[in-house]
């Protein structure tokens, strides 16, 4: 009897703490580059792990309804919106949760002066809504974003974060 | 309470049926333009509430069931993909909605480089530029971004790019001449304009001659260009190298109104050359 509860408990533990905590696939294409400047290995990894910690980061922020764990990996305008949407959510008495499932990432253009790098990502993710501890919708998505990062001190942060129609 | 898994199992079942049974598809348009309105069919009856979910803009209203939803013009703004869920008591519809940026262009980033360089040099200054539309969103359909680099005194370079999703970028020439150039980048009716210094490149050559003055040599420099005739700043350093046996004598001079002059030991024998950076000059041998 104990053993049962406790398989259940476990099953059920679980089942809760998946939508958080499965890492995304993630497949990332040969650069399609436009423009003269060369995009060295290193670069191009640094660039796809931001990329993808964004998302972490993003995820915990629209969770949370907290704007300030966005300052690492955002700035500019998808910060800004980023914010404001979170602050739409707390306004609401809302929290949605976004748990990334697969990407499929193809750097895009490095601008000449090296200033800006663009990637597209095809991803899947899913989009829970939830007000006051009950969910009120999941939805599977897969989109095309187009991101464009820009250098910081240490890291590559996202600048434009935009999904475009399929 | 005993609960076996099979009931369990039956129950989650129960639930998911029950939760299907009471969801249903929303009538909504598939996409729209940024900042456009446009309705959403919601069956039922009653109160209930509308939320459209993105990361980039989040909307909660509420609304009657059973009828046609509005979302006002200029309500949802920002390009993406959204997740609507129309939720009452007693059911939730759901749906999704992409925004797509208005095709007209409103704002322009545009990045030059470098805001100064030496003139002359092919495809040394780059220009990048990102189109949006008049809510800040990246246009990504392609669009003709005109970048065109007018020096003074010579007829404006231009070219045409089309954006490959919201970027485009080009090289141009530096001037043969000096100068303040104008840097534009056009689309539509939105531009953008930058500022280039282009300065003198490296000495093309140098010139010096020698002169008795007193127990002394003096040297003075021909006007220093570079290649393309123009006067290399005031500040550059000349250097002039003196060597007479194992003794060497070196004197850095910097440009004055265009020419360098120093005076130096005078030693019969002495060999003098003169140089600027990585460019050397003429060679004189004293011989008085």
């Amino acid at each position: 009897m104990m053993m049962r509860r406790l398989i259940l408990a476990s099953a059920f533990a679980a089942a809760c703490s998946a939508f958080a905590a499965d890492e995304p696939t993630v497949h990332v294409q040969q650069p399609h580059l436009q423009g003269p400047r060369e995009l060295q290995d290193q670069t191009a990894k640094a660039v796809v792990q931001d990329y993808l910690d964004s998302w972490k980061s993003m995820s915990k922020a629209l969770d949370q309804n907290r704007p300030d764990l966005l300052d690492r990996d955002f700035v500019g305008a998808a910060k800004d919106k980023l914010t404001a949407t979170i602050k739409q959510q707390n306004a609401a008495g809302v929290h949605s949760t976004y748990h990334d499932r697969s990407h499929d990432v193809q750097i895009l253009f490095y601008s000449p002066e090296g200033l800006s790098i663009q990637l597209a990502d095809n991803v899947q993710y899913d989009v829970q809504l939830t007000k006051d501890g009950k969910s009120l919708g999941t939805q599977q998505v897969t989109t095309r974003y187009i991101v464009v990062l820009t250098p910081s001190e240490v890291r590559w942060r996202v600048r434009i974060f935009q999904s475009e129609a399929q | 309470m005993r609960v076996g898994i099979p009931a369990l199992v039956f129950g989650l079942a129960l639930g998911i049926t029950s939760a299907s049974a009471q969801s249903g598809d929303l009538n909504l348009p598939r996409s729209i333009q940024a900042g456009a309105a446009f309705s959403v069919q919601a069956g039922g009856s009653g109160k209930g509430t509308l939320y459209i979910v993105g990361p980039a803009q989040f909307i909660k209203q509420d609304v009657q069931l059973g009828g046609a939803i509005e979302v006002a013009a200029g309500a949802l703004y920002n390009a993406g993909h959204y997740s609507v869920w129309v939720t009452s008591d007693s059911s939730t519809q759901s749906g999704s909605i992409d925004v797509t940026p208005v095709q007209k262009p409103s704002d322009l980033t545009f990045i030059a480089k470098p805001s100064r360089l030496p003139v002359a040099l092919h495809n040394a200054i780059t220009g990048s530029a990102y189109v949006f539309d008049s809510y800040g969103n990246l246009i990504t359909k392609p669009m003709q971004v005109s970048f065109q680099l007018t020096n003074q005194g010579s007829a404006p370079e231009t070219r045409n790019v089309e954006t490959r999703n919201g970027a485009a970028w080009t090289q141009m020439d530096s001037a043969a001449r000096e100068g303040k150039a104008q840097f534009v980048a056009r689309v539509g009716d939105v531009s953008s304009i930058r500022i280039v210094g282009e300065v003198p490149g490296d000495p093309c050559n140098i010139k010096m001659s020698a002169r008795p003055a007193g127990n002394k040599i003096q040297l003075v420099t021909e006007p220093v260009k570079d290649c393309s005739g123009n006067a290399i700043s005031d500040g550059t350093i000349v250097t002039f190298t003196a060597t007479y046996g194992a003794e060497k004598t070196t004197v850095d001079v910097p440009l004055k109104k265009g020419i360098a002059s120093v005076e130096i030991p005078a030693h019969r024998g002495a060999t003098i050359s003169v140089a600027s950076g990585v460019v050397l000059g003429n060679q004189i041998r004293w011989a008085q």
